[in-house]
């Protein structure tokens, strides 16, 4: 590990600067630990990422941070805005404070951790993200998810997993209504062991209780062609 | 898209940084909305006086204006002239009388809002350029709101730019757009409310004044309106004392606010909150759909 990290201060490099460098960085060797200063709510923050790096952004960012990511870690102390993580294939993105609308949207694998709340429409078409919320999450979130868990400490708001596919949704609070073709499923010991450890995953291993989550998907009727349905 | 800020002061010392803050914050907008804009800001007021903000053009007289419109109404009016907009100051028992006369003998020229304390100025093209063709960063109050735009549906026009003033001291920006305004308006025109564009945004605007006008306090009038209105917004709001944030109950359109114990501080990115001062420390949160926030002013 580097000990003293690189560091970005966009405060005099552009975002573009930044996300250059990260981009020429391989997997040979060791990418380092990259720090990034006074983010300012700027969009597109170390997106696209191809690389074993660590990044650390101390501030709030702007629109989909750490998009794209593959293999990275990305950890953001402050909030995060639209689309955190969107179309993330793996790696790790942190959000220290809350996260916007559709954070993690269609993201087709790796993690997404957000200590604080996450509103409106979280995990959006997720494709096997797995994502876990320590506070709530607002309405429509894993709206036509096809893949992956969606993990919420706190409550979810109006119609959660709308129009859903295969995602699996573990809710640990309410939830303020289930969206179409989404219900309530029994957890069984299998989807015990994958809650355990998704939250082990997010460093809670030992703090939270499996049993007190309940465990919610798709009931299947919207994209099976059922033959009740033909004229 | 469309940008949004506003700023509402809770120490009264940074009320004298209310326009430099706004002007930071507007200018970082221009990404959301470089077409024009337009502000309003609540400054000093003083008991029966009307301000008016009347808009004209570069090529506009505004001494000649007062002076004819000093002859055919008999009210002493003082004027203060900035740019493309002037500032006429009345007794507010004589605004119905100027007004009469502004229109008739000047038609050319339009009121973009009055009240006891507030001024609104608005034009066509960058932020920073109509921040700094008003000034904006030497002004001083108590609370202001702003709007870019980003012009989608109507011409790039200075009547189309925000903020909307359709009472006394009231204003309104919106990020968004509503599907029933034809219907309402028409339903608020017999209710005696003045439109002057057929921007769906005004309608907002006259809807809450019609509230406000029967009694309801800003809160109550913006909760009626998530039942009346139809569409996409983000609304910020101003009155005479209040500030107000609403989203519609989907929440389409962004929104961040920000808390000090100095300011309320309203954003459509985090981006036009970032160099206010204390922003480092400050609660900084994303307002829910459907739900009113609201400030007063301790009278």
């Amino acid at each position: 590990m580097t000990p003293s990290p690189h560091c970005i201060d966009l405060a005099t490099a552009t975002v573009r600067e930044l996300n250059q460098r990260l981009h020429h960085l391989t997997a040979d060797g060791d990418p380092g630990i990259w720090r990034v200063l006074n983010p300012a709510g700027g969009h597109a923050i170390a997106v696209g990422l191809n690389a074993p790096v660590t990044v650390e952004i101390d501030g709030h960012v702007g629109y989909y941070c750490a998009g794209m990511n593959k293999s990275a870690s990305v950890r953001i102390n402050g909030n995060a805005g639209v689309g955190v993580a969107e179309n993330m294939m793996s790696g790790l993105v942190h959000v220290r404070g809350d996260a916007s609308q559709a954070a993690g949207a269609t993201a087709h694998g790796g993690l997404l951790v957000i200590d604080g709340n996450a509103s409106a429409r979280c995990g959006i078409s997720m494709k096997g993200i797995d994502i876990v919320v320590k506070g709530s999450i607002g309405h429509m979130s894993a709206f036509m998810g096809q893949a992956g868990t969606l993990t919420v400490l706190g409550d979810a708001g109006e119609a959660l997993g709308d129009s859903l596919y295969e995602a699996r949704l573990f809710v640990r609070g309410s939830v303020a209504s289930l969206g179409a073709d989404c219900v309530e499923k029994e957890m069984r010991d299998e989807h015990r062991a994958v809650l355990h450890a998704r939250l082990e995953a997010a460093g809670l291993a030992g703090e939270v209780d499996v049993s007190e989550f309940r465990r919610y998907g798709s009931a299947r009727g919207l994209y099976h062609f059922h033959v009740d349905n033909v004229y | 898209m469309c940008g949004i800020v506003g700023l509402f002061i809770k120490n009264p010392k940074f009320e004298s940084e209310l326009g430099t803050m706004l002007s930071t914050m507007l200018d970082v907008m221009t990404g959301r909305g470089p077409d024009s804009a337009g502000f309003a800001v609540y400054g000093k007021g003083h008991d029966g006086v009307v301000k008016m903000s009347i808009r004209g053009g570069t090529a506009t007289d505004f001494n000649a204006v007062a002076a004819d419109l000093e002859r055919a109404t008999g009210a002493a009016l003082s004027l203060t002239v900035r740019s493309t907009h002037a500032i006429l100051e009345l007794p507010a028992d004589r605004e119905s009388a100027v007004r009469a006369a502004l229109h008739d003998r000047h038609p050319d020229l339009g009121v973009v809002g009055s009240g006891q304390r507030i001024e609104i100025y608005k034009e066509v093209g960058l932020p920073a350029d109509v921040a700094r063709r008003f000034d904006l960063a030497r002004m001083t109050g108590t609370h202001g709101i702003g709007h870019t735009r980003m012009a989608t549906e109507s011409a790039v026009t200075t009547a189309g730019a925000h903020p909307f003033s359709t009472g006394p001291d009231q204003c309104l920006v919106h990020n968004g757009s509503l599907s029933n305004h034809n219907v309402l308006r028409r339903t608020l025109i017999r209710e005696g409310i003045g439109f002057t564009t057929d921007n769906d945004s005004e309608v907002a605007a006259g809807y809450l004044t019609a509230r406000l006008r029967q009694g309801d306090t800003l809160k109550q009038a913006l909760t009626r309106s998530l039942d009346a209105l139809d569409g996409f917004f983000t609304f910020v709001v101003g009155t005479e004392s209040g500030f107000a944030v609403l989203r519609d109950p989907i929440a389409c359109k962004p929104a961040v606010m920000a808390e000090t114990d100095d300011y309320v501080a309203f954003g459509s990115e985090y981006r036009a909150l970032a160099d206010l001062p204390g922003i480092a420390k400050a609660k900084v949160w994303e307002p829910e759909p459907a739900t009113v926030y609201s400030w007063e002013r301790a009278a």
